[in-house]
């Protein structure tokens, strides 16, 4: 199949040139993180302080007959225990109100601690806090707990069975979509053909490096300030609620993160560290182990998806009809909001009129699932792409052509009836990722060779109906210096630097010369959350606001100054001068010192609001749901070794069109990370649980690529300059990671002529398939 | 189970703490200040806790502190600062390597140890070399053109890394 595709050419697009947009400059966090100068959560000690642990539940589905801390309590140097008793009714919210109709459910929200019964291998019971860490653990075990054994359920499509043992009432459904567009029957009656395929996903763990972190205490005005590693610092509000304090009296001040790909969008340490802050009134530090990062925190929900496609002979889709199952495991935390977003995702980047998608999430008594990079992007194209390829193969199609005649065009709209209005480029980016791969390796008896492809679309910014805002607040210091404030967590994909470098170059300031302060959510102007996609978009457009208005002020008066109109001048290295006459010119430390005499307010506060919508039809699943999408493909060759089951990655091309690359380096770490993750997900990746007891504890057993696992992705970065966010960008965090893992499906499927429907594809599978095992 | 006194030099400052046998050298330079030791797993797994012990690159986890009575100890911060960076950390920052950052002390260790025994390694050698380090942002790739540059950079200054 599909031996030399040439590119599709690209249409003309005229971006211009700027002085560090699109400059692969040395990131703002880099040579602090290189010398180790960076200080992360777990880093950071106080005077006086002590260490908390936690007792987590070694039953996934128990009644606690009985918890007695009193012996822990007794302890010398055991300062504090907290219980459930203790923090009777505090709870993990996820739900806003209104955002997912799931509010009478909002009851199945997790407590921070187990009250009468735990749900899950890993659950929190109880808290301790100590003068040493060793006495926090003697602490642990002298808790006496007793459980009475419930009967569990381990997998969702036995949650919702009739009978199934019920982690709430009234039934483990956590979350329901459907939508409704055009006329299936029709659709299905006009096919030649109908294509029906099941594929199915694991757990995955995002295992970032740094594990959940955080430092909290007691301040002099009464305000509880937690310094944790957090993708989302307003959280402080979930945690004022759950304290029962005013929403001023508790302060996150987040840190470099060492990681988060989605489990650092949950709360973890923080509201733990400000009970007991609270409690003892000392500064309190708790950091997780990685068994418990692999017990507690969140995991990529599995999914069962089912495709039933009709096509005519030429490949054009006429209806489709897709179901999905997922697992909320124990507890909902984003699990709606990641069915809706697999929901409105069901269908891929095509053009498809008649469709149906009905999806579900149940709970089972197993770790609880939320937000993982692509936020069930991933596992939607897991069915959608896997499903383009069966297609082809039924119908004796090249799967490049299939795609051709159902690909999205601008203007299109997708399965809920959103019309994308930005580029769509997924044959440009597919030929390119295809044509990246060169020649084809051969065949032995041994060692099968095979291609696969996959193109996708993730979307970038929350979900509108949230009314999502960003602030971002910048000024010029009186030696031309540049300080820029914005609540952003940096997660480690640039979101810092992003940002610099947009106020740098509107600026006409070196990147050096601007500072960042960030996520404080006391001091730093409110930015919202560094999760789906959303920071170069939204806060990028806010950075963009409010550096222009301090902009005009200063052209204004540099013009005045240089007696030309404004349009005349331009700000770059750190001067003012007139468009096309170097010599006449006004430094910035100047033209600073003349606006401040003046009284000319050099910093501004800026906010940007992304476009507000209202919800779904509930009965036709149709609205807008995203602010705009980016759209992708990776191409990979594989090697099957017919002998061990072994899969090598013999050559990966990534493409993605993302509208401008604010730093192309930062952006193909982006593409270049998140394939390599994809590709882990395909082959290797797996959170397994029997009957709820977790059987890959730690990364001795649960194994993440290490680096002779893969070779180097080719990185093909494509710029239609359409994207809704600042400079015509699109966001690439996510979008990144989802087409490695079908394409990596689609070629071991082209290589032995069969498909696995399951992920991981371990060497057991592809034995078992081949009639070796 | 009592304590011992045990003497370390740690990037060149000389530190005597009274440790409990059981205590990790992790946690002994941790809790002596050297947070750029980073914690990821305690068992020897992911690569981001490692130093230079008398001159071997080893995970710290996995050694005792009273293991390290009378050693020699570099970490990441004993190669290079803010302001006179090691070869290796600046070729890391220019080559897009960084991105969370938190397995950087531990790859830039095991990058000096390579490039120590090997001036002009090979990518194979490279990745070889990196495979007890686990990255979960970048893919590697970058990581290994960071070293190869780090390596060329050094032998056109013809220094020791």
């Amino acid at each position: 199949m599909m031996e030399i595709v040439q590119p599709k050419p690209l249409p003309d697009v005229d971006l211009p040139e700027l002085k560090q947009i699109g400059k692969p400059l040395r990131r703002v966090d880099a040579l602090g993180k290189a010398v180790g100068a960076t200080v992360y959560a777990a880093d950071f000690t106080m005077p006086n302080m002590l260490h908390a642990k936690v007792l987590r539940s070694t039953r996934p589905f128990a009644r606690i007959a009985k918890l007695d801390a009193s012996e822990a309590r007794a302890l010398t140097g055991v300062v504090c225990v907290l219980t459930g008793e203790d923090v009777k009714g505090a709870k993990l919210n996820t739900d806003l109100p209104g955002q997912t109709g799931r509010e009478a459910r909002a009851g199945s929200d997790a407590p921070v601690l187990a009250l009468e019964t735990v749900r899950y291998v890993g659950e929190p019971i109880a808290l301790v806090a100590a003068e040493t860490f060793e006495l926090a653990e003697q602490a642990l075990e002298l808790i006496e707990i007793e459980y009475e054994d419930l009967a569990g359920v381990f997998d969702p499509e036995e949650a919702l069975k009739p009978g199934a043992p019920i982690l709430f009432d009234p039934d483990n459904v956590v979350s329901r979509y459907t939508i409704r567009k055009g006329d299936l029957e029709a659709g299905m009656a006009e096919a030649d053909e109908i294509v029906e395929r099941t594929f199915k996903m694991p757990f995955v763990e995002h295992a970032y490096l740094e594990p959940d972190g955080g430092v909290a205490w007691v301040d002099e005005q009464g305000v509880i300030n937690i310094r944790v590693c957090t993708q989302v610092i307003e959280h402080f509000r979930s945690i004022a609620r759950a304290l029962g304090v005013p929403q001023n009296r508790i302060r996150v001040r987040g840190t470099m993160v060492g990681g988060g790909f989605g489990s650092k969008e949950d709360i973890t340490v923080e509201i733990f560290l400000a009970f007991l802050a609270r409690e003892t009134g000392r500064p309190v530090k708790l950091v997780y182990t990685r068994e418990e990062q692999f017990a507690s925190t969140a995991k990529r929900h599995p999914f069962t998806i089912t495709h039933r496609t009709g096509v005519k002979k030429d490949g054009r889709i006429t209806a489709s009809q897709i179901t999905m199952t997922a697992d909320s495991g124990a507890y909902p935390y984003l699990t709606p909001y990641v069915l809706l977003y697999a929901t409105g995702m069901a269908a891929g980047p095509y053009k498809i009129d008649n469709i149906h998608v009905d999806s579900v999430a149940a709970a089972t008594n197993q770790t609880f699932t939320s937000a993982f990079r692509g936020f069930g992007g991933p596992q939607a194209a897991l069915g959608y792409e896997q499903q383009m390829d069966e297609i082809a193969k039924a119908l004796g199609l090249d799967p490049l052509d299939v795609r051709r005649a159902n690909y999205m065009l601008i203007g299109d709209t997708t399965c809920t009836g959103q019309e994308v209005k930005s580029a769509v480029w997924s044959e440009e980016c597919a030929t390119r990722a295809l044509y990246s791969l060169g020649e084809r390796a051969p065949s032995t008896d041994r060692v099968k060779i095979g291609r696969g492809f996959a193109n996708t679309f993730q979307s970038y910014g929350r979900i509108t109906w949230f009314h999502d805002t960003s602030r971002a607040w910048v000024g010029v210091e009186q030696d031309g210096t540049v300080v820029l404030r914005c609540g952003v967590p940096d997660i480690g994909a640039g979101q810092s630097n992003s940002i610099c470098q947009i106020t740098a170059e509107i600026l006409g300031v070196p990147l050096d010369r601007v500072t960042i302060y960030a996520t404080d959510s006391a001091v730093t102007p409110l930015a919202g959350t560094s999760t789906a996609t959303r920071q170069l978009y939204m806060s990028g457009n806010a950075v963009t606001l409010a550096a222009n208005a301090v902009r005009d002020r200063l052209v204004k008066r540099a013009a005045e100054h240089l007696s030309v109109s404004e349009d005349e001048i331009v700000l770059e290295n750190s001067r003012a001068s007139v468009a096309g006459d170097g010599s006449r010119f006004i430094e910035l430390k100047d033209l600073v010192h003349l606006c401040a005499a003046e009284g000319i307010e050099l910093s501004h506060l800026a906010q940007f609001n992304a476009p507000f919508t209202d919800g779904l039809d509930p009965e036709t699943g149709q609205g807008d749901i995203w602010p705009d999408f980016t759209f992708g493909a990776v191409a990979v060759e594989v090697g099957v070794d017919t002998e061990t089951g072994q899969i090598e990655i013999l050559k990966c091309a990534a493409c993605h069109d993302v509208g401008r690359a604010i730093n192309p380096a930062a952006v193909r770490g982006q593409i270049a990370g998140g394939t390599h993750q994809g590709l882990g997900y395909a082959l290797m990746e797996e959170f397994v649980l029997e009957n709820g007891f977790i059987k890959t504890p730690s990364l001795a057993e649960y194994l993440v690529p290490t680096a002779v696992d893969f070779p180097t992705t080719e990185v093909v970065i494509l710029e239609s300059g359409t994207g809704v966010g600042p400079f015509g960008a699109k966001g690439i965090g996510e979008p990144a990671l989802t087409p490695a893992a079908p394409a990596v499906a689609n070629a071991v499927a082209d290589a032995l002529g069969v498909r696995i429907a399951e992920l991981p594809l371990s060497p057991k599978r592809i034995l078992e398939v081949l009639g070796k095992a | 189970m009592s304590n011992r006194i045990v003497r370390m030099t740690v990037n060149g400052r000389v530190h005597e703490v009274a440790l409990p046998p059981n205590r990790t050298l992790l946690t002994a330079l941790r809790d002596l200040g050297y947070t750029d030791v980073k914690s990821g797993c305690e068992i020897g797994e992911c690569g981001a806790c490692a130093v230079f012990l008398n001159g071997e690159a080893v995970n710290s986890c996995l050694v005792l502190a009273h293991q390290a009575d009378g050693a020699e100890i570099v970490t990441n911060t004993g190669l290079g600062t803010m302001q006179t960076p090691h070869p290796i950390q600046e070729a890391f920052a220019d080559a897009g390597a960084i991105q969370c950052g938190f397995c950087t002390p531990g790859m830039v260790i095991s990058t000096k140890a390579l490039i120590d025994r090997n001036p002009d390694p090979t990518e194979e050698e490279i990745r070889e070399a990196l495979s007890g380090n686990l990255c979960r942002c970048t893919g590697y790739g970058q990581i290994v053109e960071a070293v190869r540059l780090a390596a060329e950079r050094l032998r056109e200054e013809g220094g020791d890394a």
